[in-house]
């Protein structure tokens, strides 16, 4: 893993009005690294997410995505990463081809750009025969590939995943993590949330998020060591049990 | 004594295919059953039948004595239903709302209030906020709530920890096992193939077919195979090079460790494995117990 740093926040913090959603959250993710973001509903995951993005603004604190920073260069941002959510991914009205082709003009890549990036997706997903269709008609695991590969088709400096896998079946589940180690293999660094601690055990390493304050950080076996616990599950549930703030 | 029984339920939405196909099990009364498979499964489907909101093309089901389709009044008065989907009046308060689904059954609130109490408890200092804002967890509360507030014989819940955190899963399947011991049916669909334990009974289902009915542990003993847990340094390499061995017959990742079996459960000793394997770094391998998940993978492939 090289030391070059994609993210890297100082004291980053989010306040709405009095309520601190985010607090003095401080950490590095490092290229090619696929780094999992966890924590109870509540915490501030997705809050901190929205900043990292260029979306949200910070309180306080400083954060530089993809060498970028959050506070004056949320446009630079938003064109070096991908996002990918399992509650919006792609447009259900749309076939599959004009999704793609909608995302990669959304993302900047040149006419030409998209027409072969679009074949080559469809395909690396062999999804010749259902390119036509409705992104709504697709069965939900090949709509999450679809969706994953459209996040990377301008190829990213990093991508943010949120909840990627939640519903998906056992074996599209894992499909899912060749094609992430795949795109970290092709360069890309992978910022993950899920609430599968399978999962977590495939992230090199994992943040915990614990009523806006970060708990933890460290690989998944430096955690289960330091908590004296076989699972990744238990080493939630340690951290978690004590919050205060529910969802 | 059956609380609930489906014979041969089938549903299609659209031409040729099967939401719902040939579906038959059955539900002891007093039971925790588990209906478990991935989004499109049939879950959301199988629910609506059973509650008389959606007609099946063919087959028959009885719930609580009565059949879905000609005694359906009587189902819609003795069943509860949280839909996965939160479906109270975002613009009316918490109060009332239960007061609102109380009165639509007969009853008041005092007169079930034992049996909503424990849940309640949580929400009633939110008593006069609207439902539309309240947290996820909270409007999760209020929903169950109001299913159970005319003291349901069955409890249909649908995908109830969807999106939820594994500290308030744990806190949630704990209520259920509290309601479960009032003497509730309850029947629980979830995507988690984790959940399954907690079931007394589940059901897997994958693409509208039931691939198994059983105990948790029942299912877990009839897994074909000796399954392995192996781990070595570079586990992405590894599971590459665990699928291009002839003598596996199954690699999957599971967390930590990769789960194998061997071709004709025939297993090869761990050093020789890692010779096969070419590996240059040590390879750890020991027996282990199927998860449901490990199951739901092999029924998968099998079907």
């Amino acid at each position: 893993m090289s030391k070059e740093l994609v993210i890297s926040t100082q004291k980053l913090t989010k306040k709405f009005g009095e309520f601190v959603a985010v607090n003095e959250i401080t950490f590095d993710v490092r290229k090619g690294e696929i780094f999992g973001f966890l924590g109870a509903n509540g915490a501030g995951k997705t809050t901190a997410m929205r900043m990292l993005c260029g979306l949200s603004k910070p309180s306080a604190g400083e954060a530089k995505v993809a060498g970028f920073n959050v506070y004056n260069q949320a446009e630079k941002i938003k064109q070096n990463i991908g996002y990918m959510s399992q509650k919006f991914s792609l447009y259900e009205d749309l076939t599959v081809i004009e999704n793609i082709r909608f995302f990669g003009g959304i993302y900047g890549l040149k006419p030409k750009e998209i027409s072969n990036r679009s074949n080559e997706l469809i395909n690396s997903l062999a999804l010749d025969q259902q390119k036509n269709i409705l992104v709504k008609s697709l069965p939900l695991g090949w709509k999450q590939k679809l969706a994953f590969s459209v996040a990377i088709i301008h190829n990213p400096k990093i991508v943010f995943l949120d909840e990627p896998t939640g519903g998906v079946d056992p074996v599209i589940r894992r499909q899912f993590w060749d094609m992430i180690y795949q795109a970290v293999d092709d360069g890309i660094t992978v910022f993950v949330t899920t609430h599968y601690m399978d999962e977590a055990e495939y992230c090199d390493r994992i943040s915990m998020m614990v009523d806006g304050d970060l708990a933890a950080l460290d690989s998944p076996a430096n955690l289960k060591q330091k908590f004296a616990v076989e699972s990744m599950d238990q080493v939630f549930y340690e951290l978690a049990r004590g919050a205060k703030r529910g969802d | 004594m059956k609380e609930v029984r489906l014979d041969s339920i089938s549903k299609s939405y659209l031409k040729g295919q099967m939401a719902i196909d040939h579906v038959s099990f059955e539900v002891n009364c007093g039971e925790l059953f588990g209906l478990i498979g991935p989004d499109g499964a049939g879950k959301t489907t199988l629910f609506r039948i059973l509650t008389t909101l959606l007609l099946a093309d063919s087959g028959s089901a009885i719930v609580s004595g009565n059949d879905v389709v000609k005694d359906y009044k009587n189902i819609r008065k003795s069943v509860g239903y949280m839909p996965g989907k939160f479906s109270l009046y975002q613009d009316l308060t918490v109060r009332e709302n239960l007061h609102f689904f109380a009165t639509m059954f007969n009853t008041t609130i005092e007169e079930n209030y034992e049996l909503v109490k424990e849940i309640y408890f949580q929400i009633e200092p939110f008593n006069q906020r609207r439902a539309g804002n309240l947290s996820g967890g909270m409007k999760q509360k209020l929903a169950l709530c109001c299913a159970l507030i005319h003291n349901p014989k069955v409890l249909f819940l649908d995908e109830p920890t969807t999106g939820v955190d594994a500290v308030s899963r744990k806190e949630f399947w704990e209520m259920l096992k509290r309601l479960k011991d009032k003497g509730i049916t309850i029947l629980v669909s979830t995507p988690y193939m984790d959940e399954a334990s907690l079931c007394e009974k589940i059901a897997l289902i994958q693409e509208g077919k039931i691939l198994s009915v059983d105990t948790p542990s029942a299912i877990i003993a009839q897994y074909p195979k000796q399954l392995y847990a192996v781990k070595s340094h570079q586990m992405g390499k590894l599971l590459d090079k665990l699928r291009r061995t002839p003598e596996i017959d199954s690699a999957n990742a599971f967390g930590e460790y990769h789960h194998i079996t061997f071709v004709e459960d025939k297993p090869i000793e761990k050093e020789q494995l890692a010779q096969l394997l070419q590996l240059n770094e040590e390879l750890i391998m020991t027996n282990t117990t199927p998860t449901i998940e490990d199951c739901f993978i092999d029924l998968m492939k099998a079907s």
